[in-house]
């Protein structure tokens, strides 16, 4: 799926090319400490509850549902004119028992998106550029 | 330590321009400068302390000291966006009680109207660690309010007519601010009728854009007596910061939860104390969620609280922002901060304009939000008395 929305040029770190290399083949892949049985975000290499490293990846099932989100009319620089677009915090299912997932910034995107509220459920879309070379977690209403 | 009359705001100064043509973002920080140190009795051959954020140009601190001509003993650069200027006063208060300086000089200046410029400081953020987690989504500043406007309605049943109510008291402050940007009183319904940038934001519930600033000169207790000018006493201060929480974000409150508790403390006096007060408003819903966390009133209870003019001077319940505040008057470099200081010297020392000065104003509170309420930010809460 591709949206109308702008890509930009990721440039990972050491730190996070992981998270990258998942999401290229459809995987949602997030540091995991299970130490404090939490995920890490935004993906880092150290444990931000524990402050330790030797952090494991695990792979979230790409599901979740929205935590706020907004509207926006009239954005700003790459995105003055891709308005009305959805920027939404999304609440990711962990796939782990008793175990949130992260709330992570993303749109919304789809032909309804701009039906969402809070509450709403959604499943992850990696939304690419034509060439594949740009790519991007977003969500679409479930 | 306390800080309870460690230090007084001996000068306050607000550039009179909100279009500031032919002229560099150096020179209006020298300009204030001036402007506030006359407004003390003093020159600039007394500063021994400088303090400046993101919004200096060059290395900060360096720069301008040799721009300005002055050689102080203490620097600090403490960036937390608007913010910034009210943490600045507590670390002059706290460098001054430790004897590092006596004449703490505070600038900000900005000219985003004239030049286009974005946010102040914001290019540092090209290698943060979050920056390709965060910042392709064009969530503008207002996107980022937005969806804690958003939130904060979902849990508590919060109107945007209630939010449109601060933008209202704004205005009838400004009205009477000969130098206010926006001049005009505007109603609930103009407000709710004025465009969404996004929703539930409206034009009207978002701050100004000014070219402009601000600079506060702090001294010691022994300066302040051989002033003249009547020297404001800092009575509490505090300091928090609320960031993203590894994907655990609460859209619904600040760090005003812990930087009110702490400036309230070491002032000892409760938000039912306080006689007036300057509220960081980049949008509205950044005024009602700090009245919140300060203690104003309950969580959740922000949008009753702010209704049937309880904002509004000289008889509101709260009197907030008599200068017409960022949404009317001035947000200098996109940031303002300091002119929350600055309004509130001016209630303390009876100079706020008649029409919206505090009668018997004793005690008033300044309080700053910088960064974003959606992703990290800070927040720092100044009580100030009229007297000691």
């Amino acid at each position: 799926m591709t949206s109308q929305l702008p890509l930009a040029d990721i440039e990972p770190t050491i730190e996070n090319q992981p998270f990258w290399d998942a999401l290229r083949d459809n995987r949602i892949d997030l540091p995991y400490c299970q130490r404090c049985r939490s995920f890490v975000w935004y993906p880092r290499a150290i444990c931000p509850l524990c402050h330790q490293g030797g952090l494991t990846w695990r792979t979230l099932p790409g599901t979740g549902h929205v935590y706020s989100q907004t509207v926006v009319t009239k954005g700003t620089g790459r995105w003055k004119d891709a308005g009305p677009y959805v920027v939404a915090y999304v609440q990711l299912d962990s796939g782990i028992d008793s175990v949130d997932g992260p709330r992570i910034l993303t749109n919304i995107v789809g032909d309804n998106a701009l039906n969402v509220s809070i509450g709403s459920f959604v499943c992850s879309v990696v939304d690419r550029s034509d060439d594949a070379n740009r790519f991007i977690l977003r969500f679409a209403l479930a | 330590m306390s800080l309870r009359g460690a230090a007084y705001i001996a000068g306050a100064y607000e550039h009179p321009l909100r279009t500031i043509p032919n002229s560099t973002v150096a020179q209006v920080h020298a300009e204030v400068a001036a402007g506030a140190l006359a407004d003390a009795g003093l020159g600039f051959d007394d500063v021994d302390g400088y303090f400046c954020a993101g919004d200096a140009p060059g290395f900060g601190p360096l720069s301008m000291a040799e721009y300005m001509g002055i050689s102080p003993t203490h620097v600090d650069s403490t960036e937390t966006g608007g913010s910034s200027y009210i943490i600045h006063v507590q670390h002059a208060a706290e460098a001054i009680a430790a004897g590092h300086c006596k004449v703490a000089l505070i600038t900000l200046a900005g000219l985003p109207r004239s030049s286009g410029a974005g946010i102040a400081g914001a290019g540092r953020f090209g290698n943060s660690p979050e920056v390709h987690f965060e910042n392709h989504f064009g969530m503008s500043i207002v996107a980022g309010y937005a969806m804690a406007a958003r939130r904060h309605m979902h849990e508590f049943g919060t109107t945007s007519a209630q939010l449109a109510e601060i933008k209202v008291a704004a205005s009838v402050h400004a009205q009477h601010n000969a130098n206010a940007f926006l001049r005009n009183v505007v109603s609930v319904d103009e407000v709710l009728e004025s465009r969404i940038v996004a929703d539930p934001l409206h034009m009207l519930d978002c701050c100004v854009v000014t070219d402009g600033g601000g600079a506060l000169v702090v001294v010691s207790p022994d300066v302040a007596r051989s002033l003249k000018r009547h020297c404001i006493p800092v009575l509490g201060t505090g300091t928090g910061i609320k960031h993203v929480d590894n994907g655990r974000i609460d859209l619904t409150h600040t760090a005003a939860v812990h930087s009110g508790p702490r400036a309230f403390a070491e002032a000892g006096v409760t938000p039912s104390d306080i006689d007036y007060a300057s509220i960081y408003d980049s949008f509205t819903i950044t005024v009602l969620i700090a009245l919140e966390d300060l203690g104003f009133c309950a969580k959740g209870d922000g949008g009753r609280f702010v209704m049937d003019g309880a904002l509004q001077a000289p008889f509101g319940a709260l009197p907030f922002n008599t200068d017409g505040g960022g949404l009317c008057n001035n947000h200098p470099s996109n940031r303002g901060g300091i002119t929350k200081v600055i309004e509130a010297v001016r209630q303390l020392r009876n100079e706020a304009h008649p029409a919206v000065q505090v009668p018997d104003c004793e005690l008033a509170l300044a309080h700053g939000t910088g960064g974003n309420l959606a992703t990290r930010m800070g927040s720092a809460t100044l009580i100030l008395g009229r007297n000691l």
